[in-house]
């Protein structure tokens, strides 16, 4: 009796819900899938059902690499991500390790202006900085892209950061100091090794960020060939008004699978730099 | 080695007399020489690419800009223009009821995932991570496949009312205003409750066991027990990712951009969206950056509007 009452319990409390989470989190995946696995015939099709396939065929992945760049957008997407990630994380903690290990005039004030440009609307800053990549004739390539991402994940990061540095006891760096180690010395060696946990954190969360930013890769990159994944896939794959229903797909399920398949191996850093702010703050 | 330790620390320096010699290593080992050091790389390319494109956004405002031709100043011409325009209220409006009921359904949602989450069962770490999904994917590519699951004729949604004969022909997801506000919403509430959910549970997890235990014993239900440990355990947590989510959701523009484009006639564009669209589409840059710059009190009203609710609470 005692058992039956847990076992309905579980069903209502854990099992129902966390059922109705999960499908309501992955059903737009599998109709990715679905659509991008049918033929145009089935695809619209009245009277087939939505989710089952008949006849299953690569033919719009097929499309989708042969008419398109595809491979060259995620290879871009990759790369960009890639680059401004390292940048960040570089400038990033270069402005985080001060901010939280030093006392020097001027710190405080220091770590809420870079907090406070969270609020500065990227809208705001699209056209001084489309007039700024022009004046460098950067235009129309990657590194365009790669100097302006670091501006949206160096605060961002900084305060991630910060978090970790904290935690590092201030005496581990004096004791480093008076056996003769310089504060350099002391970073690099003792206290920036203790905080890889965090650079990963921080790392995954900008690689993500990275490949989702939209906004100037949408204005600085026009030419096919420098574009990345949500660029050419809005750009290219929706021609006019007529949608390519099948290819779209087959172009978000792929442009969705490698940041799907790094952020898996690196989940757990991932959701540590997610709560970071909100458990520790 | 004690001559090290001494000058390491920054006022050793100065306090001790004359005769100790200036030394480098000792300089670099202030920690205001150090500090500064480290932090002018970044602060340089900050105030080259956040900081002067700001000041200079700032200055488009009060300006009428126009592409390929010299910026010409207005005063506050912009500013009494946009306060003319229906479609500048209507964005407000819109990215007001967008952020805010979102974020409610968000917060509130992603404290349902967490208690649910809070439990022990298998495969609870696949289970985070399949659920925290819609959160990692390229919104642009998600938005692309909701786009399709809303499409009127042949989508998701409507192909289920059909076949399971709930409704002769679906709604137009898209098609009108309300729907479509309807629409915007649903999307990012889905895209943005795992971020709440998944902060939530880390948050869970950090109240001690014992809490629970004690208002047990003092006779505390499961409501109880939630209302007067679990919630008020939570809410600093809650408060800081609300305040992250507002801030998100407000500057939300890929979501509208590729769902409605703002439309239909206007009707959900936000006012990031609707600043893009008067600096790109209509080539009036000092007017859409007027917008975006309204956009900075607008965000403080609303989060001024949540400290008073907390307060209230």
């Amino acid at each position: 009796m005692v058992g039956e009452l847990t076992w309905q319990k579980r069903l209502v409390g854990l099992w129902l819900p966390l059922s109705g989470f999960l499908v309501v989190a992955l059903f737009p995946f599998t109709w990715m899938a679905a659509t991008s696995l049918k033929t145009n015939a089935e695809l619209y099709d009245p009277k087939a059902s939505p989710l089952s396939i008949h006849h299953p065929s690569l033919v719009h992945y097929i499309d989708l690499l042969k008419e398109t760049n595809f491979l060259v957008w995620i290879g871009n997407t990759m790369l960009v991500a890639a680059i401004a990630t390292g940048i960040s994380l570089l400038l990033g903690a270069m402005l985080a390790y001060p901010l939280a290990r030093m006392r020097f005039r001027g710190g405080a004030l220091l770590a809420v202006a870079v907090a406070v440009t969270y609020l500065i609307p990227q809208t705001l800053l699209f056209v001084p900085m489309a007039d700024l990549i022009g004046k460098m004739h950067l235009g129309n390539t990657l590194t365009a892209v790669m100097l302006t991402y670091p501006t949206l994940l160096v605060p961002f990061i900084a305060w991630l950061l910060m978090g970790y540095f904290k935690t590092v006891p201030k005496e581990l760096e004096e004791q480093a100091m008076i056996d003769g180690a310089s504060r350099w010395r002391a970073m690099t060696r003792i206290i920036l090794p203790l905080c890889l946990p965090g650079f990963l954190s921080a790392g995954i969360f900008a690689f993500t960020l990275s490949q989702n930013e939209f906004l100037y890769a949408l204005l600085f990159l026009t030419k096919s060939s420098v574009r990345t994944v949500p660029i050419g896939v809005v750009g290219e794959l929706i021609r006019g008004d007529a949608f390519y229903w099948g290819q779209l797909m087959a172009g978000a399920l792929l442009g969705s699978i490698p940041v799907a398949l790094i952020y898996s191996f690196f989940v757990k850093y991932y959701v540590a730099g997610l709560t970071a702010g909100a458990v520790k703050g | 080695m004690s001559k090290i330790l001494e000058a390491g620390r920054a006022g050793a320096l100065e306090a001790a007399p004359a005769r100790r010699p200036f030394r480098l290593a000792a300089f670099f080992d202030r920690e205001s020489t150090f500090s500064w050091l480290m932090l002018t790389p970044p602060l340089l390319f900050l105030l080259a690419f956040l900081g002067y494109p700001f000041i200079y956004g700032v200055y488009l405002s009060f300006f009428q800009k126009e592409v390929a031709r010299a910026p010409v100043f207005v005063g506050f011409g912009n500013f009494v223009k946009l306060y003319n325009d229906p479609i500048f209220w209507q964005a407000v409006r819109n990215t007001i009821i967008f952020t805010g009921v979102a974020t409610i359904f968000k917060a509130s949602g992603g404290l349902g995932m967490a208690l649910v989450m809070n439990q022990s069962f298998k495969m609870k770490a696949f289970t985070r991570a399949a659920l925290l999904l819609p959160f990692i994917v390229p919104t642009v590519l998600s938005t692309v496949a909701w786009q399709w699951i809303l499409d009127p004729g042949m989508g998701l949604f409507n192909r289920l009312l059909m076949v399971t004969h709930l409704a002769e022909r679906g709604p137009s997801w898209l098609g009108t205003p309300t729907m479509a506000m309807i629409s915007i919403i649903m999307v990012n509430t889905w895209r943005g409750l795992p971020f709440f959910g998944i902060s939530i549970l880390a948050g869970l997890q950090t109240i001690p066991v014992d809490l629970h235990e004690s208002a047990t014993i003092d006779g505390a239900g499961t409501w109880g027990r939630f209302r007067y440990v679990t919630l008020p355990a939570l809410m600093p947590v809650i408060l800081i990712v609300t305040v992250f989510s507002i801030v998100i959701t407000f500057f939300d523009f890929q979501l509208v951009y590729v769902l409605t484009g703002g439309g239909p006639a206007n009707s959900t564009h936000l006012m990031a969206t609707y600043a893009y669209s008067l600096s790109m589409g209509a080539g009036q840059m000092g007017l859409g950056s007027a917008v975006a710059l309204s956009m900075v009190p607008v965000l403080g009203l609303l989060l001024v509007a949540l400290t008073f609710f907390v307060r209230k609470d």
